[in-house]
This record gives C-alpha cells, sequence and structure tokens, in this order.
C-alpha cells in the first residue's frame, strides 16, 4: 500500500484569517476516509488544495505521489473531487456538462459508454438532456458527483456530498460510493451526519481551527474514554415532579414522561437511579441505556479544544 | 499539450455564445448597422476622407474593426466573469489544463466571435455600397490579431473584475472610449494636431488603421508600423495574461 494523499505541514492563510495551521495527514490507497469537524474547520480549505484550487501558504501536499503544485497535470487526472457548493453551468445539458468535463481531461467518445454508466448509477437516466438549470438540488448534486468521477480518478474526494439531499437518495448514494470504495477507489468524504462517517468510514481526522485534533481508526476513535459518560433513558408511567433530589444534578433532558440522565463510572450508578425514582413513587416504563457514538466523541473533542 | 483538453474548452466556448446567439451575434451586428445608417446618412457627400473613397465605404472597415474588437472583448471577460460569480470556473481550474491552454482556449473562441460579427457587418454593408479589398492578408491579419489583443484584454478584466459592475466600468471606461476615439469615424489628419498627436497613444488606432489599409490601401500611418506595433502590444499583454494565470491570482486564491 502506498499513499494516496500525503499532506505535509499545509499551511494557509486568508488575510488575516489562519485558516490551516499546519496540517499533516497521511490517507492510505483504498482507505475511507472521514474528514469531519465544526462549521469553518478548515476542511474544504484542504481539499481545495488538494483540487489546486486554492494555493497553500506553505507546505506540500501529493496525491499518489504527484505533487499537486509542481506535476498537477498527473496530481489532478488521480483526483476526482465533487465540491461542497452547489455550482452548474447553466448552458448545458447533463450529458453535455459530463463530456465536457471528461473532455478536459483528455477523453474524447472511448469515454462515453462509462459517461452513461455513470448517469444510469446517479439515476439521472431520464433527465440526461435536460438543461442543467431544470434540474432539482439534489440532482445537480449527482451530476457534480458524476463530473468528479468522468475520468475513473482512483482517488475521489466529496465535500459535503449528502447536504440537502433526500433520505432515499442518501441511501443510494451512500451504496454507490461503498461500490467504488469496494472497486479500489480511495475515498475522503467530508459530512456533518456523524452516523454516516461512523458508518462508512475505516479512518477519521477530527479538524478545528485548521488543526488535526484528532486522527485514528473509527474503533480507536469510539472506544476512547470520555470519562466513561453514557445516557440512561427512563420511561415513566407518568410525569414526575419534582425529580429527587439525588437525581437532579445528572438530569440531561427532562420530557415529561421521559427523563435522560447523564451517567458516569464514578458518581451514580443505573440502580441507583432506578432506587431513587421508585422511592418516589414512579413506576417506571422502560429503561435504555446508550453507548457513546461519535457525536459524543466529537462534542467532547471540540469543546475539550475550545474551553 | 492537453489538446482534446484545449479542444474540448475552444469548443465549449464557442457554444456558450452560440447558444446565445441574439445577444452574442446578431445584436452587435445591428449595432454596427444602425452606425452605418445613421453616419453615412448625415456625412455622405459632406466628407471624403481619402481621395475617391466614399465617406460610408470610409466607414465600413472602422465599424467592422469596431464590432470585432467589442466582441471578442466582451466573450472572454463576460464568459470568465460569468463563471467565478457563479463558481463553475472550478470545472476548469480542477482539470489538468495548463495555464498555457486555458489562454489558448479562451482566446481562440473570442477571436472566432469577434471575426464572425465582423463579416456578418460586411456581408451586410456592402449592400450600402462596393467595399473591395486592396490587400485581402493585411485586413485579416489586423482582425485577428486585434481580435487577440482584446480577447487578451477581456481575459485579463475577467480575472481582475469581481463583479459585474466592475467589469462594466472596465468595458465603459476603457475599451469603449478607446475603440471610439481611434479613428473609426474620421481620420486622424482631421483632428487638431494635439489630438493626433494623444491618438498615437491610442493602441487601437494603428488596429483600425492597418485594416483599413487593407480595404483602399491608404492609412495614416505605414501598415508595417501598424503592424509592429499591433502585435508588440499583444505580445506584452500575453505575457502579462500568462503570468496572471500561472500564478494563480483571483483564480486560485
Ligand atoms: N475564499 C475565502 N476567503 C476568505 N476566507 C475564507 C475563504 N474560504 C474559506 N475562508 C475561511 O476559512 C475558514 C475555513 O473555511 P472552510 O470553508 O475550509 O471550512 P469548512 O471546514 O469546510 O466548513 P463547513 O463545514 O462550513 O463547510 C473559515 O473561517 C472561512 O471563513
Ligand atoms: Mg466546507
Amino acid at each position: 500500500m502506498s499513499t494516496a494523499i500525503n499532506i505535509a505541514q499545509v499551511h494557509k492563510y486568508y488575510g488575516n484569517l489562519y485558516a490551516l495551521k499546519g496540517i499533516t495527514l497521511q490517507i492510505e490507497r483504498g482507505e475511507f476516509f472521514g474528514l469531519l469537524g465544526p462549521n469553518g474547520a478548515g476542511k474544504s480549505t484542504l481539499i481545495n488544495i488538494m483540487a489546486g484550487l486554492t494555493r497553500a501558504n506553505g507546505g506540500r501536499v501529493s496525491i499518489l505521489d504527484h505533487d499537486v503544485a509542481k506535476h498537477y497535470r498527473f496530481a489532478r487526472r488521480c483526483l476526482g473531487v465533487v465540491p461542497q457548493e452547489l455550482v452548474f453551468d447553466p448552458f448545458f445539458t447533463v450529458r453535455e456538462v459530463l463530456r465536457i468535463q471528461a473532455g478536459y481531461f483528455g477523453l474524447g467518445p472511448e469515454n462515453y459508454a462509462w459517461i452513461d454508466e455513470l448517469i444510469d448509477a446517479l439515476m439521472l437516466s431520464d433527465k440526461a438532456d435536460t438543461n442543467m438549470r431544470a434540474l432539482s438540488g439534489g440532482m445537480k448534486r449527482r451530476v457534480l458527483i458524476g463530473q468528479a468521477l468522468v475520468h475513473k480518478p482512483e482517488v475521489v474526494v466529496l465535500d459535503e456530498p449528502t447536504a440537502g439531499v433526500d433520505v432515499e437518495l442518501r441511501k443510494s448514494l451512500w451504496a454507490f460510493i461503498e461500490r467504488l470504495h469496494n472497486e479500489g477507489h480511495t475515498i475522503v468524504l467530508t459530512t456533518h451526519y456523524l452516523e454516516e462517517a461512523e458508518a462508512l468510514c475505516d479512518r477519521i481526522a477530527i479538524l478545528n481551527h485548521g488543526q488535526v485534533i484528532a486522527l485514528d481508526t473509527k474503533e480507536a476513535l469510539l472506544a476512547r474514554d470520555i470519562g466513561g459518560k453514557r445516557s440512561l433513558h427512563v420511561t415513566l408511567a407518568r410525569p414526575l415532579d419534582p425529580i429527587p433530589s439525588a437525581l437532579r444534578s445528572i438530569v440531561k433532558k427532562e420530557l415529561g414522561y421521559e427523563i435522560v440522565f447523564e451517567l458516569n463510572n464514578e458518581s451514580v450508578s443505573i440502580l441507583d437511579v432506578v432506587d431513587s425514582l421508585r422511592q418516589a413513587g414512579a413506576t417506571i416504563l422502560d429503561l435504555q441505556t446508550e453507548k457513546t457514538d461519535l457525536e459524543d466523541i466529537f462534542i467532547d473533542l471540540i469543546q475539550g479544544k475550545a474551553s | 499539450m492537453n489538446w482534446l483538453g484545449l479542444r474540448t474548452l475552444f469548443f465549449k466556448e464557442i457554444l456558450r455564445f452560440s447558444k446565445v446567439y441574439l445577444q452574442t451575434l446578431f445584436a452587435p451586428m445591428v449595432t454596427a448597422l444602425l452606425y452605418l445608417l445613421v453616419f453615412s446618412h448625415i456625412l455622405e457627400g459632406r466628407l471624403e476622407v481619402y481621395e475617391g473613397v466614399s465617406y460610408t465605404a470610409f466607414l465600413i472597415p472602422g465599424l467592422m474593426m469596431m464590432t470585432i474588437i467589442q466582441n471578442a472583448f466582451a466573450n472572454s471577460s463576460s464568459s470568465l466573469i460569468q463563471s467565478k460569480v457563479t463558481g463553475n470556473l472550478i470545472f476548469v481550474l480542477l482539470t489538468p489544463l495548463s495555464h498555457f491552454e486555458i489562454y489558448l482556449a479562451f482566446t481562440l473562441a473570442a477571436i472566432v466571435r469577434g471575426v464572425f460579427v465582423g463579416v456578418g457587418v460586411y456581408v451586410v454593408a456592402i449592400s450600402f455600397t462596393d467595399v473591395g479589398f486592396y490587400n485581402l492578408g493585411y485586413a485579416l491579419l489586423f482582425a485577428l490579431t486585434g481580435s487577440a489583443v482584446l480577447a487578451t484584454l477581456g481575459i485579463i478584466a475577467g480575472i481582475w473584475a469581481d463583479k459585474f459592475d466592475q467589469l462594466a466600468g472596465f468595458t465603459n471606461f476603457l475599451i469603449m472610449p478607446l475603440s471610439f476615439l481611434s479613428g473609426v469615424f474620421y481620420s486622424i489628419h482631421s483632428l487638431p494636431p494635439v489630438w493626433q498627436e494623444i491618438s498615437r497613444f491610442n493602441p487601437f488606432f494603428y488596429m483600425i488603421d492597418g485594416f483599413r489599409y487593407g480595404f483602399f490601401g491608404v492609412s495614416d500611418v505605414d501598415p508595417r508600423f501598424s503592424l509592429l506595433i499591433t502585435n508588440a502590444f499583444l505580445a506584452v499583454l500575453v505575457l502579462l495574461t500568462l503570468s496572471l494565470l500561472r500564478s494563480g491570482y483571483k483564480l486560485r486564491d
């Protein structure tokens, strides 16, 4: 295995704004990599530098060992980027857009079959000869994905591909991206739907304020000890008022019949909660605990950095 | 060279303006013909710039060149600013196309539009009065270099402008005055000496004067000198544009 994307000490300023503060990351061939972080963390900036849409102020990025600045022709042939913004060319139809995009990469009619396959896979067959202007937002997003894939790049970077896409389509998009991954493509994904990242990615980097604050396999991230926090959902027969004083400090949410407690290892156990509730005369209908998910880890990391 | 990529971008640019042909091809022809109608009606017979050349005939090459110039500029500049503002320029920027290939594709497409509109004006104009060519080669040479100059200026303006009104400023305060004051409607010999001198600093003057030579075999300055000036100007602009594109100025910030 060699490196698909090598990012070394990348810095980026926008005027006074220090958007990337020395990012170093290596993404291996064949990986499904998640690039996560809150709004403004620098994810898109980093992706734009990979694609040559933005120039870094320092550091180096290479795609399959081709430097994105010095050997951009090679680097860009290996890379397909789905941009975050829904941009499109209003002068052309879906098929025209895809053929033109392939042409820029030096691919002519020999590539038309692949374009038809893409149109099919992205469920755009009935819109193939429709002008871009007349597509819905989700359809435009699918064309963007098609444009990123016209030249069969080995490395595919998707910047929030599922933003504004309905549930059904999102599922089919994921199936499509998983297929690409299984066919050997390296996938880099940014998303704000953390369940998506949790379900799909092998390895995850979390960016915040232009720095990598976590970089690990998904399993290792999920196994992180964030103070042993767990949530306990309790459903009662009747709303309980007042909540016993011993429990008040650990209430996370209270919605009448339902109370969510936040437990952590040292203080209160599940049994303590149940005992106190019964002593207060409550009838417990249901109890549920929730394991840590990526969202808990994410929030913990982001807040940890902020404080 | 990525020839197919270059060709694709060139054809995309051609398609872009030909899909809106009313605005990009016919409107400028109509404008030029209106000038021709009005000015030739008012001034025909009262003015003879060159011996044996009627005013209407004198006006035709000037109007043709002005149309060529303005449309070559409009094509590259508006294509660039549009795709910058709507964001779809990234589809070109993230491909293996080099800065030189991008330059060439935009410039060639702008030349095609300029020359097409210029020829259109000629075809209609010869129904007014008979205008032949003294030296077709010169006329073609000036049409091509002139539109190349303006296509290149259009790329510079398109790169520099962030908004449509900045581009409109570039067009209205630079391109329009320079093209109107370049001797389209008159010979600079009919101007007061001071203005004659000032006109000599207007590069557009040489394009129009040289182009007109191709029709009548007479001109205000030696056409070889005009050709030299026009090409020198083109060379400077090309170098500037290529270095802007290579540096990624405003496009890859
Ligand atoms: N062209 C630009 N000019 C000036 N500042 C910019 C530009 N692009 C991005 N920034 C700034 O750089 C920072 C990082 O932005 P970036 O778009 O990379 O964030 P992101 O992680 O992709 O966020 P999101 O999740 O909202 O897409 C932000 O503070 C943003 O305001
Ligand atoms: Mg972003």
